[in-house]
C-alpha cells in the first residue's frame, strides 16, 4: 500500500457494495476553529470501520454530525446511497443511526428496561406505557447480546460494563442499522473487553454497520475491517485493515507538518526543584516518580484517560494520594489541600477553565488575586489598590486585552479567559507551574502568546510541567517528556528522542514502532 | 459585575419609586417622611435576615431555619430575662447574637462536614428549633408583663429621629457591605458560590466558607430574634412562622442569584424594602392582603426573569460550542 498523506486521495479501491452510510465533502466550522474540512467516511453493512486520529482530529465532531447534534456547513450524508438530512438527534435515530458514547448517557435512577426504551416505550391501552411488554422485549434484547442483566434492576446498581451493555441494548431497541461506538472499551476490564468484542461480532452477523472509534491499536487490528484516519479535521487515509501496519497507521495519524513556530529558548536548566517519588492512588495511578529542574519544561503526554490530570490533581492536593513523597528544593513537603500546594510554590492551571479555571461572575482583578489574597490583604481586609497593581502587572505581561480590569471574566473571549487564569497563578510567584492543556480550544494567536510566555517563564528559572495532547506542542516546547499510559509512566524521553512516533507508540502501548 | 449589579439595583430602586408614586396617588400621606420611617423600621427585621440569607445563597446554599432560629433565640433571651431581669441589655444582645450564631454553626457543620444538602439540613433544623421552643416552654407564652422594661425598651428607643431597631439594620447594612466588598472572607463567599471548583483550586475551602455563611446568617437571625420578641413584647413557639420564605423572596427580588455567586448587600436591602413597602401600603390603600401575596409573587418571577436575561452573554455560548468541537 502506498502511504499517501494527501487528504483527497483514497488509497484503496472501495468494495463493490454500496456503503450503508457514507458522508462526503462534509465541512464544519466553529468560530475560530475548522473542526472538519471536506471529510468523507464510508460504513458497510456487517463491517467494522475504525476511525483513527489524535485528539482534536475531528472524530467527535463527525459523530455529532452523524447523530444530528451538529449540522454540517457543507457536504452530504447518504444512507443506502440516498441523500439524507439529520436536523435533530431524533431524525438520525429514526433513520437507524445510533451512538454509544464514551461516557454512557443513561439514567441512574431508572430501571434497565426504562433506560432501554426511554422515548420509544411500547404503549398499551390509553397510551400508557406497557410495562410487561417493555420488560419482555428488554429481556429479549439483553439475551440477544448475551447480557445477564435483569430488566427490572435499577441502573445505578450495575457496573460500568453492564451499563455499557444497557446502552448497546438501547441502541438495538431502536432497530439501529448503524452503530457508532466511541471508545467503548475505555472504561472496561480485560474480560469485559473480550465480551465487547464478541458483541461486536454479533452485531456484524446481524448486518449492522459499525463505526468504531478507539485509540488502542491492538483492538483496532483485532476487530476492524476497514480504517479511516482523520488528522486536523481532514481525512488523510482509508483502507482495509489487512493492508496496513501499526507503524503506517501511526504515521498517518501524526505525520503532519509542524507548521506552528515555537519560541526560542535558553534551555538553561538549573538545580532540581521538585522530586516526586512513588506517588500512587488506589484506582487512578501508580508508581509515579520523576524530577524537575529549574528552567525546565517537562511535557506530560498520553491518551485521554492515561491518568495525567488525575496525578497532577493529587500532587496539587485536590485528591489524596495513597502513598508517595514530594520534595521541593530538597525539603519534604506535605500537601493536603490546594492551599498547601500554593504555599509550597506549586500551582495548577486546570484544563477545563469553565469548570475549574475562572469565575465568570467575578471581575478580572478579583479572579487574578484570588489565590494571592493573603498578600494583598492585611488581617482579612483587602487592599484594592494592591490588587489592581498585581493584576495589572501580570495581565500586561500576558498582553491581556480588556476594557477594564473590572470587567467580568464571562465577557472575555476564550483566549483572554485563559490568560486571566494563567495570570492568576503567576501572581502567586510559584516555583513549579503545572499547565494542563494550556492552549486547548484557543486560537492560534493566543496559543503563540501562551507559548512565548511559557518560554519566558522557564528562562526565568521557573519549572514548568505541561500536560498536552497536542504533539506539535509537546515537541516544540518540552525539554523532556514523560509519557503516561493507564496510570503509569510508560516512558521518559529526552529532547533527542521526542518524535511523533515514539510519543504515540508509547502512549498507545505499541511495542515495536519500527520506524 | 459592578455594572450589571448597579443597573439591577437601579432598576429595583426605580421600581420602588414607581411603587411609592402609585401608592401616593391613592394615599398621599404614605410618602410623608414619618410614615416612611415607620415602614423602614417595620422592614428592619426583614433587612437583617435578608443580608444573612443573601450570604448563604451566594455560596450556593439556602437557610430555611432563619425564622425558627429567630423564634428559638427570642425565646431563650426572653426566658433569661424572666429568670434574671436585672441582666444588662448588652449581655442579652451578646447572648442573642452568640446563640443564634451557634445554631447557624450547627447548620454549617452539617453542610460542611457531612455534605448534606443545605435545603435538607435547614428544613430539619427549622423543625428542630421550633420543637426545642416547645420543650423549653410546654407551649406557654412569655408575655409583655413578664419582660423587664429595659428588655422591651431597646428597639423602640429613638435616637436622632430613628428607633434603635432601624439603626441596627442600617449598621448591619454598612458592616456587611464592608465585609462583602473589602474582606477576604467576603471575596471567598463570591468565589465559593461563583465557581466552587475554581475556588478550590485557588486554595479556598468551599465547605468552610459555607460554614461561615451559615454562622453569619444564624448570628443575624439570633439578633433579630431578640429585637422581634422585645418589639412585640411576646415570645411563643410560632413567632415569625413562615417568615423564612419572605426572607428568601426579598433576596431573589434583590437580584441574588439562587445559583450562587451573584448578589450584594444593597440588593438584599432593596429587595426587603420592596416587600416591606407592599406589606405596609396595601392595607392602607384598601387592597386585600391576598393581592399582597400575588404582587410579591409577581415581583419574584419578574426579578428572576430579569436576572436570567442579564446573565445571558452571547460570547459564552459560542465559546462552549467551539470547545466541544475540538
Amino acid at each position: 500500500m502506498q502511504l499517501e498523506l494527501r487528504p483527497d486521495v483514497s488509497v484503496y479501491a472501495a468494495p463493490d457494495v454500496v456503503p450503508l452510510l457514507s458522508i462526503s465533502g462534509v465541512t464544519k466550522t466553529f468560530p475560530g476553529v475548522r473542526a472538519l474540512s471536506d471529510v468523507s467516511l464510508k460504513l458497510y453493512p456487517g463491517k467494522v470501520t475504525a476511525l483513527v486520529g489524535e485528539n482534536g482530529a475531528g472524530k467527535s465532531t463527525v459523530v455529532k454530525v452523524l447523530t444530528g447534534i451538529y449540522q454540517p456547513d457543507d457536504g452530504e450524508v447518504r444512507i443506502d446511497g440516498r441523500p439524507v438530512r439529520f436536523p435533530t438527534p431524533q431524525s438520525a435515530e429514526s433513520a437507524g443511526v445510533t451512538a454509544i458514547h464514551q461516557e454512557t448517557v443513561l439514567f441512574d435512577e431508572l430501571s434497565v428496561a426504562e433506560n432501554i426504551f426511554l422515548g420509544h416505550a411500547p404503549k398499551g391501552r390509553f397510551g400508557l406505557i406497557d410495562k410487561d411488554t417493555m420488560a419482555a422485549r428488554a429481556r429479549e434484547i439483553l439475551s440477544d447480546i448475551g447480557a445477564k442483566i435483569e430488566p427490572g434492576a435499577t441502573l445505578k446498581d450495575l457496573g460500568t460494563a453492564n451499563k455499557h451493555l444497557v446502552a448497546i441494548a438501547r441502541a438495538l431497541s431502536i432497530d439501529a442499522r448503524v452503530v457508532i461506538m466511541d471508545e467503548p472499551s475505555a472504561a472496561l476490564s480485560h474480560t469485559e473487553i473480550e465480551e465487547l468484542y464478541e458483541l461486536v461480532e454479533e452485531l456484524k452477523r446481524q448486518g449492522k454497520a459499525i463505526l468504531f472509534i478507539s485509540h488502542k491499536f491492538e483492538e483496532i487490528f483485532r476487530i476492524a475491517d476497514f480504517f479511516t484516519v482523520y488528522r486536523d479535521g481532514q481525512m488523510v487515509g482509508e483502507g482495509a485493515i489487512s493492508d496496513v501496519s501499526e507503524p503506517e497507521l501511526v504515521k498517518m495519524m501524526v505525520g503532519r507538518d509542524v507548521s506552528q513556530i515555537f519560541p526560542e529558548r535558553d534551555h538553561n536548566i538549573g538545580d532540581e526543584i521538585l522530586v516526586v517519588d512513588k506517588y500512587e492512588h488506589p484506582t487512578e495511578f501508580a508508581d509515579i516518580g520523576f524530577t524537575l529542574r529549574r528552567g525546565e519544561i517537562l511535557g506530560f503526554y498520553g491518551l485521554v484517560g492515561a491518568g495525567r490530570s488525575e496525578f497532577m490533581q493529587a500532587l496539587f492536593g485536590i485528591t489524596r494520594p495513597s502513598g508517595g513523597t514530594v520534595k521541593i528544593d530538597g525539603a519534604p513537603v506535605t500537601i493536603h489541600s490546594p492551599a498547601d500546594a500554593v504555599k509550597s510554590g506549586i500551582v495548577y492551571v486546570p484544563e477545563d477553565r469553565g469548570r475549574q479555571g475562572a469565575i465568570g461572575a467575578l471581575p478580572i482583578f478579583q479572579n487574578v488575586t484570588l489565590p494571592s489574597l493573603a498578600r494583598t490583604s492585611r488581617k482579612g481586609f483587602l487592599k484594592l489598590a494592591e490588587e489592581f497593581k498585581l493584576t495589572r502587572e501580570y495581565t500586561e505581561r500576558l498582553e491581556l486585552r480588556a476594557a477594564s480590569l473590572d470587567t467580568d471574566v464571562s465577557n472575555l473571549s476564550g483566549g483572554n479567559q485563559q490568560k486571566v487564569v494563567i495570570a492568576k497563578w503567576l501572581a502567586t510567584q510559584p516555583k513549579v507551574i503545572i499547565l494542563d492543556e494550556p492552549t486547548k480550544g484557543i486560537d492560534i494567536g493566543s496559543k503563540a502568546a501562551v507559548h512565548e510566555f511559557m518560554a519566558e517563564l522557564s528562562d526565568q528559572g521557573l519549572a514548568v510541567i505541561m500536560i498536552s495532547s497536542e504533539i506539535p506542542e509537546i515537541i516544540g516546547m518540552s525539554d523532556r517528556v514523560i509519557v503516561m499510559r493507564e496510570g503509569r509512566i510508560a516512558a521518559e524521553l529526552d529532547r533527542a528522542n521526542i518524535t511523533p512516533e515514539t510519543l504515540v507508540s508509547h502512549a498507545a502501548g505499541i511495542r515495536e514502532a519500527g520506524l | 459585575m459592578k455594572r450589571i449589579l448597579a443597573s439591577r439595583e437601579l432598576l429595583l430602586l426605580v421600581a420602588i419609586g414607581l411603587l411609592l408614586g402609585l401608592i401616593s396617588l391613592r394615599f398621599p400621606a404614605f410618602i410623608a417622611p414619618s410614615k416612611l420611617v415607620d415602614v423602614f423600621n417595620d422592614t428592619s427585621p426583614l433587612i437583617l435576615l435578608a443580608i444573612g440569607q443573601m450570604i448563604v445563597i451566594l455560596t450556593k446554599c439556602i437557610d430555611l431555619s432563619v425564622a425558627a432560629n429567630l423564634a428559638l433565640t427570642g425565646m431563650v433571651v426572653s426566658l433569661i430575662n424572666l429568670a434574671a431581669p436585672g441582666l444588662p441589655i448588652t449581655v442579652i444582645l451578646a447572648v442573642a447574637i452568640g446563640f443564634g450564631a451557634l445554631l447557624g454553626m450547627f447548620n454549617g457543620i452539617l453542610v460542611w462536614k457531612l455534605a448534606i444538602p443545605p435545603i435538607v439540613v435547614t428544613l430539619g433544623t427549622m423543625t428542630i428549633f421550633r420543637g426545642v421552643i416547645f420543650l423549653l416552654t410546654d407551649g406557654k407564652w412569655v408575655n409583655s408583663h413578664e419582660m423587664s422594661d429595659a428588655f422591651k425598651a431597646v428597639p423602640r428607643t429613638v435616637i436622632a429621629g430613628l428607633p434603635v431597631l432601624s439603626w441596627i439594620a442600617i449598621a448591619a447594612v454598612i458592616l456587611f457591605t464592608v465585609v462583602m466588598t473589602r474582606t477576604s472572607l467576603g471575596r471567598a463567599f463570591y468565589a465559593a458560590g461563583g465557581n466552587p471548583h475554581a475556588a478550590t483550586y485557588a486554595g479556598i475551602n468551599v465547605g468552610r466558607t459555607q460554614f461561615w455563611a451559615f454562622t453569619i446568617s444564624g448570628a443575624l437571625a439570633g439578633l433579630t430574634g431578640y429585637l422581634w420578641v422585645s418589639r412585640f413584647a411576646v415570645a411563643y413557639v410560632d413567632v415569625a412562622g413562615g417568615f423564612e420564605l419572605t426572607v428568601v423572596a426579598a433576596c431573589v427580588i434583590g437580584g441574588v442569584s439562587i445559583m450562587g455567586g451573584i448578589g450584594s448587600v444593597p440588593g438584599a436591602l432593596l429587595g426587603a424594602l420592596f416587600l416591606g413597602i407592599i406589606a405596609n401600603a396595601l392595607p392602607v390603600v384598601n387592597i386585600s392582603p391576598f393581592w399582597q401575596m400575588a404582587i410579591s409573587g409577581g415581583a419574584i418571577i419578574i426579578a428572576v426573569v430579569l436576572n436570567a436575561q442579564a446573565n445571558r452573554t452571547p460570547g459564552r455560548i459560542i465559546l462552549k460550542r467551539a470547545e466541544h468541537a475540538t
